[in-house]
């Protein structure tokens, strides 16, 4: 929803602590789970992280997710789906070029870091998304890839 | 004066492609001229709506002598034209400089790495990566957006092609493309504070030159440079500021209007509102703004972006006095230098 997602990004620095929190005992638990289950509960865990993320960030289930590097914002909101944004056609209200409704998914990451403890991390170049991983969960890969 | 140095080492082919000099990256002349600490001066040439060779010939005529490089445009503002790669093989056999834009609007990384070679093995040396306007605004609205890379991700591209010699997938190149690689800047619009950490991202994933967006604005661009250079990111890229030919209040309010990122303080738009001749406005104003921004400590050139007005680009150039007097390499340099030798 676009006012929670700009919600999200007003109050970055408690979603980033929520995260820093919450995300190591999820994927403890994930970690747990899949070594007991498998790939069975693969279907309804990616469910509930689809409906988590998609209601505070609008999240898009890419598969690789920034939102820690992006001030809360979801960069594949961009209708460019840029990693290392914005593009050079924010209008002067800081609003999208291509859907002037919307505030810029990057000048809201800017300004969403910019509250971040680890903000900076949106220095860091991104690489393009792997468009395999889309539609799958990002919780079950960081369990997965420990 | 010309500056011989550069033209001496042409084959009997202007195409053929010069020595890469130690602690260049590319073949070209364009990245020459920067490395050896010249002002340069980039323009636009608008691909043709035709499939006709000699009508991308007559348009780059028109630069002959005053500019250093041509950027040949990618489906700007996501209209269909000939393309980029088509208009700089087209340019590269007759010795030209084309910078080749490459847009991840259209292509996914498949096609993008295979036009990279393929633009580097018809002669051309300079490539500037970008995310690329929306389908939305063009005239295909109805086509399928791509945006496999954006440009960061774009410019990574090119330099694992380069300097690792592989394609993204690991598989080895026999020879690597050999491009110097640029990217674009939008100093002038927001998030104002954050622009400059951008173009740091982009010198960091490879950037080596970039071309800005209009600058209209002279404050704006000084305050960038000054930023730009306190966290050391001129002694890496090169900066070459946009500046604009406007031809009338109405175009400028429009420019302002229609294509957002674009940024026109409302004195340049009342100046042109007063003129008698808005049209020599417009270039008075460009022609200020090159000889105010070539000031700006650690500048390395102007990219000119005279749409629709290609023809004053020598007279623009020459009376900002830009160049010092540099006459820039053109095709009919060579020509010129070889009937004088045959005499």
């Amino acid at each position: 929803m676009y006012r929670v997602r700009l919600w999200s990004v007003r109050h970055s620095r408690k979603m980033e602590w929520l995260y820093a929190t919450f995300n190591p005992m999820v994927v403890k638990l994930l970690r747990g789970t899949v070594k007991v289950f498998g790939n069975k509960l693969d279907k309804p865990i990616t469910a509930v992280e689809a409906a988590a993320k998609g209601f505070f960030f609008d999240c898009k289930m890419c598969g690789d997710c920034a939102l820690s590097k992006t001030g809360m914002s979801c960069p594949m909101n961009c209708p460019k789906t840029i990693r290392n944004g914005p593009c050079g056609g924010v209008r002067e209200n800081g609003h999208c070029e291509v859907k002037p409704e919307m505030r810029c998914v990057w000048v809201a990451a800017w300004d969403g870091a910019s509250r971040m403890k680890d903000g900076d991390a949106i220095k860091n170049v991104n690489f393009a998304v792997d468009h395999r991983a889309k539609g799958t969960s990002s919780w079950l890969k960081m369990a997965r890839d420990d | 004066m010309t500056d011989r140095a550069q033209f001496d080492e042409a084959g009997l082919n202007p195409g053929d492609p010069l020595p890469i000099l130690p602690g260049h990256v590319s073949h070209g002349r364009f990245e020459r001229v920067l490395r050896a600490g010249h002002f340069a001066i980039s323009t636009e040439i608008a691909p043709p709506d035709s499939a006709d060779p000699g009508e991308v010939l007559r348009r780059a005529a028109l630069f002959d002598g005053h500019v250093d490089a041509i950027n040949a445009t990618d489906g700007s503002g996501a209209n269909c034209h000939m393309s980029s790669l088509g208009v700089c093989a087209l340019l590269t056999r007759e010795g030209y400089s084309p910078i080749i834009q490459v847009s991840c609007r259209d292509r996914n990384r498949i096609a993008i790495q295979g036009d990279l070679l393929g633009a580097a093995a018809l002669g051309v040396c300079s490539v500037l990566c970008l995310s690329g306007d929306d389908v939305s605004v063009g005239d295909h609205p109805e086509a399928k957006p791509v945006f496999d890379f954006d440009s960061v991700s774009l410019l990574q591209t090119v330099k694992t092609l380069r300097d690792e010699s592989r394609f993204l997938s690991g598989r080895k190149l026999d020879l690597p493309p050999q491009l110097f690689m640029g990217a674009s800047i939008n100093p002038f619009a927001p998030p104002y504070a954050n622009r400059v950490d951008q173009f740091a991202k982009k010198v960091a994933a490879g950037a080596e030159f970039v071309q800005s967006q209009y600058c209209f604005d002279i404050e704006m661009a000084r305050e960038f440079m000054a930023r730009a250079r306190d966290l050391g990111l001129l002694e890496h890229c090169h900066v070459l500021m946009g500046v604009g030919v406007l031809a009338s209040a109405k175009t400028a309010k429009w420019l302002k209007g229609a294509i957002p990122g674009v940024h026109i303080p409302d004195q340049i738009i009342r100046r042109l509102e007063q003129a008698e001749k808005p049209k020599a406005e417009g270039r008075a104003i460009a022609v200020e703004l090159m000889q105010q921004l070539a000031e700006i400590k650690g500048m390395s050139g102007i990219h000119l972006m005279a749409y629709k007005q290609e023809e004053w680009v020598g007279d623009i150039v020459a009376r900002s006095g830009v160049l010092q007097g540099r006459k820039p390499w053109a095709p009919s340099h060579l020509h010129h230098s070889k009937q004088t030798a045959n005499a």
